[in-house]
């Protein structure tokens, strides 16, 4: 598992690459966060965004079969069209894989200690959260805990 | 007892400080009574901490409730609700 929360971009197929190395892996699921219209800056917790990253990691792996993963987090200075968030989840089948990493975004977007604040011509303003944030992470709740093979 | 505060995002801007080190009256000892604390400071923390603001809190790092107890030494973090992804 490698979680890092870092100011530089990254590589989404150097990510998808290191993961998928082992001869069990027949499925990558990768999602890629991308600033959408005004510039930003992003400010974290230092030591607990990556706790909290790997707590959910760490479900995720009890939930389905994780074989590897990768988190990458932004913060700092972004502009439109910059990456902000990476998860790349390795697994044999592509339905744990595909489930695996939207549980991940669902939760880190509620649980992960990062805020945003936008940059507009009329002045900066945090965002504010989305109930819609937490009802995705709450549609989890429910689901099957065992491992799908 | 002693505990470390630290204060996120739109909590750190509108109370100008990141930060600070809170001697704690006996009888508190959860985080909702650390919230009901500074608040009772007025100005700023009672706008900012008032019962209506969304706040979020973790205690060593860890995302908790507003039930939580806390301890001496704790480091104990108040921030709107998260924005990443």
């Amino acid at each position: 598992m490698k979680v890092s929360v870092q100011e530089r971009d990254f590589d989404l197929s150097a990510e998808v690459a290191a993961i998928s190395k082992s001869k069990a892996v027949g499925a990558v699921a990768s999602f890629v966060g991308v600033v959408r219209e005004v510039p930003m800056t992003l400010e974290h917790y230092p030591g607990m965004t990556e706790t909290a990253i790997r707590k959910i990691v760490e479900e995720a792996g009890s939930r389905w079969q994780v074989m590897d993963c990768t988190v990458i987090h932004r913060h700092g200075a972004l502009q439109p069209g910059d990456q902000i968030v990476l998860v790349a989840v390795a697994s044999a089948h592509r339905g744990d894989a595909f489930a695996a990493c939207e549980f991940i975004m669902d939760y880190l977007k509620t649980q992960a200690p990062f805020w945003k604040k936008e940059h507009r011509p009329d002045g900066a303003r945090w965002v504010e959260a989305r109930a819609s944030d937490d009802h995705a992470a709450e549609r989890w709740q429910g689901a099957p805990r065992k491992k799908a093979s | 007892m002693k505990v470390k505060v630290l204060f996120f995002a739109g909590l750190r801007e509108q109370l100008g400080t990141a930060g600070e080190e809170v001697e704690l009256p006996g009888g508190v000892s959860t985080v909702a009574g650390l919230r009901a604390h500074l608040r009772a400071r007025g100005g700023n923390f009672e706008q900012v901490l008032s019962e209506k603001a969304l706040v979020r809190a973790a205690v060593n790092q860890d995302m908790v409730q507003p039930t939580s107890a806390i301890k001496a030494g704790d480091e104990v973090a108040f921030f709107p609700p998260v924005t990443g992804g």
